[in-house]
């Protein structure tokens, strides 16, 4: 079960929708069991399909993270039109396996879901959220 | 040269830490330095002396591959950032 406060899920989504009906992505930090900043990354793809995490970018987070003391705690990206599930590309290049993989779907564009994976040597596995206030 | 390599995810895993400090005059060379150490390391980095596709490195902040690649020389004090792509798709 990980603990996630609403405004973090509600901030996953309104990235997604903002970047429809190309893929978004982000990562978030986290201190003491919570989260403590969450970053909307560029997907240096711009792209419907895939997304890219612009490296630079990624450069900068690691090491503001470790300045904090902060841990590297989770990357989300969406699914415009398919469901909240890492897809066969998400777990081939699932180079992470500390991080906790959120997905956000947009494929209902009326009701968004968000779910949460570890992606490890291929397999995945489903972490609870839940989300308080 | 000596230089502070940052690494994270798999190699964290395999220097035991967020850093460690290597001997070498090149990219390159630093990452045959950790190979010595780490058995396999390098393999996780590049093939056949190719940096492999999703995994970035960073010298202090400048994309090697916009530099010369595995070739690009270090001196003393320099960070070297490892980092694998953070990318997926649906």
């Amino acid at each position: 079960m990980y603990k996630i406060e609403k405004r973090y899920v509600d901030e996953m989504v309104a990235h997604a929708v903002a970047e429809k009906p190309n893929e978004c992505c982000g990562i978030l930090a986290g201190v003491d069991g919570r989260i403590a900043k969450l970053y909307r990354t560029t997907n240096i793809e711009a792209s419907p399909y895939r997304y890219n995490v612009h490296p630079k970018e990624l450069l900068q987070i690691l090491d503001e993270i470790d300045d904090n003391e902060w841990q590297f705690s989770g990357i989300y990206h969406s699914h415009t039109f398919s469901e909240a599930y890492p897809s066969p590309t998400d777990v081939s290049l699932a180079f992470w396996p500390e991080a906790l993989y959120f997905l956000v779907s947009l494929a209902d564009s009326h009701n968004p879901v968000v779910r949460a994976f570890h992606i490890v040597d291929g397999k995945v596995t489903e972490e609870q959220l839940q989300v308080s206030e | 040269m000596a230089v502070e390599v940052r690494v994270t995810a798999t190699l964290q895993r395999m220097v035991g830490g967020r850093s460690v400090t290597a001997e070498g005059s090149t990219v390159g060379e630093i990452l045959d330095s950790l190979d010595s150490r780490y058995q396999g390391f390098k393999e996780q980095v590049a093939d056949n002396g190719q940096l492999r596709r999703f995994v970035n490195i960073f010298l202090n902040d400048e994309d090697i591959r916009f530099l010369k690649d595995l070739s690009t020389p270090v001196k003393d004090g320099d960070v070297v950032s490892i980092l694998p792509a953070m990318s997926g798709g649906c």
